[in-house]
């Protein structure tokens, strides 16, 4: 919301291209990294979440563990996801996950939405709701392959995690960033954070997780927000995260190739059916045809 | 043009062998009725629809008063259109079962397009090209009416999964695509083969419209008329 219309390299059920005067900026934009084998599962970040974005969720009930609420909402943009697994040796292991939107290069969201300008992609990366534009259809959450959109039951508009752009515009970090007490969520360039996670993860191996890598998956050409893992191997380990996320081919193919063939097919059938018109000509009933059925009526009439 | 005088002469001015002004009821009121409601609701779910299809007719969502708007009011028409499609049906269905002489009809296609109609075997209520349009729109109907309820967000969407969801969007597309050429050619084919609009508009058709292409259904009521009682309906 707070970033400029010069800063919009992507624009929602928009068929022109955005402003492109500047630079793409240097460092492949803006990343958050979230290193879930620092992370203590305090909810910090979900209450600067709130704070910051003036959100009040319902209050929910307890199920039985740490996970609250119990899913993402209109209300709540982020959400610590606690997993007890049970890993091969024997032992538990308690994977918390910061949930929340992946600010995906390719957005699912943003490829599916008709709303020209309801969901923006900035130069930065961060992938923005404007939600005076979204008329409440839900396809973003139709198109999003990490289940994240929500529209709320209130107003019928579609809501998620912002990044904090408008933080990030006037040069501060996240509010879930500022929060943050072990120094799991951090925040910079893409390149930046790419490189911190190659330190976090080569001490991880180090110390016998052999498989601990970065979550940035390809699928959707990288995201801005990045996981630290132990297990980079089971991404669905860490409750339900997307082995291999991209845009669902049903949705390419709504969302693509269907568009542009499906106006030329109507515009073909209009355009053939004038074409008839004017090489063809109407078919008209004219004097004989009258003559006819009124003969054929009377020696219907005879015969009965 | 022809089609406005074509209709006065039956009032005495043309040949002696036309009687005056017998023209053939073709639609009742409530059929008519019927069948222009479900225009009127086709024409708004479809300017909707496609104003959410493809961005450069978003401009259409300002017809129904805005995006939000467009996104209320579609499901609603098109639970509309359904339910007047089903009426209509109700009332043609019958006389659109495909019979032999219909498939002659359709591989002659070249001899209809020319307008030489003098060579197709003849037809009855409905030619084999508006039976299929009628099972066009049925077929599409129910596809749009299933697949619309996975994507009606407000109410339905929730008891599908994402999957469901997302193959609901692409089909309720497609089948909306099929849906409103098999319309315009409805539409085209009534503007071409003169003396149909009428039939819809003012509900009658003069003797020679019937003759000419519906000859079978001429025959028919033409007999019931002459003998009451064995074509008692």
């Amino acid at each position: 919301m707070a970033l400029q219309s010069l800063d919009i390299v992507r624009r929602s059920a928009t068929t022109t291209r955005s402003p492109e005067i500047r630079q793409p900026p240097a460092g492949g934009g803006v990343a958050k990294l979230i290193d879930t084998t620092k992370c203590i599962g305090c909810k910090a970040c979900q209450v600067a979440c709130m704070e910051w974005n003036d959100l009040r969720d319902e209050i929910g009930t307890n199920i039985g563990q740490y996970q609250n609420p119990r899913d993402l909402s209109a209300s709540s943009w982020t959400l610590m996801r606690f997993a007890e697994v049970e890993n091969p040796k024997g032992d538990l292991e308690w994977l918390i996950r910061k949930d929340g939107c992946m600010h995906c290069t390719d957005p699912g969201c943003l490829k599916a939405c008709p709303s020209p300008g309801a969901i923006v992609q900035y130069a930065n990366g961060i992938v923005d709701f404007h939600e005076e534009n979204c008329i409440g259809c839900g396809y973003c959450v139709t198109g999003c392959p990490f289940d994240i959109p929500r529209i709320s039951k209130k107003d019928h508009k579609a809501y998620k995690c912002t990044l904090c752009s408008d933080r990030v515009a006037v040069g501060l970090e996240p509010a879930c960033i500022k929060s943050c007490p072990t120094g799991a969520l951090v925040f910079g360039t893409k390149d930046d954070m790419k490189q911190h996670a190659a330190e976090r993860i080569e001490d991880l191996k180090s110390r016998g997780f052999e498989n601990a890598g970065l979550y940035d998956p390809a699928g959707v050409q990288g995201t801005h927000v990045m996981y630290v893992l132990h297990h980079a191997d089971q991404p669905q380990l860490y409750s339900g995260l997307a082995q291999d996320p991209h845009i669902s081919p049903t949705v390419r193919l709504w969302k693509g190739v269907a568009k542009p063939l499906g106006i030329a097919l109507m515009a073909f059938t209009a355009l053939a059916g004038f074409f008839h018109y004017i090489r063809v000509g109407p078919d008209e009933t004219n004097e004989r045809d009258e003559a006819e059925a009124a003969a054929a009526r009377r020696s219907l009439e005879k015969a009965s | 043009m022809s089609a406005i005088p074509r209709l006065n002469e039956a009032d005495g001015a043309g040949p002696a062998v036309v009687r005056p002004r017998e023209l053939i009821v073709r639609y009742d009121a409530n059929e008519r009725t019927n069948h222009w409601f479900g225009a009127i609701t086709f024409i708004l779910v479809a300017v909707s629809g496609l104003a959410l299809f493809h961005p450069a007719l978003f401009f259409l969502s300002n017809l129904l008063g805005g995006g939000p708007w467009t996104r209320i009011l579609h499901p609603y028409l098109g639970l509309a259109m359904c339910l007047s499609f089903v009426f209509l049906a109700s009332r043609v269905a019958r006389d659109n079962r495909m019979q032999p002489r219909d498939w002659q009809w359709l591989r002659q296609y070249r001899d209809v397009i020319t307008n030489r109609e003098d060579r197709l075997p003849e037809v009855g209520r409905y030619n084999a090209g508006q039976k299929l349009v009628f099972y066009s729109v049925a077929t599409c109907l129910a596809l749009l009416l299933l697949t619309g309820i996975t994507i009606w967000r407000v109410y339905t969407t929730g008891y599908f999964s994402v999957a469901v969801v997302r193959l609901g969007s692409v089909l309720h597309a497609i089948a909306a695509l099929v849906l409103i050429c098999t319309i315009i050619v409805h539409v085209y084919a009534a503007i071409w083969v003169k003396g149909s609009v009428e039939a819809m508009t003012r509900g009658t058709v003069t003797p020679g419209w019937a003759w000419k292409h519906h000859r079978a259904w001429f025959r028919e009521i033409m007999s019931r008329a002459a003998n009451p009682r064995s074509g008692a309906d």
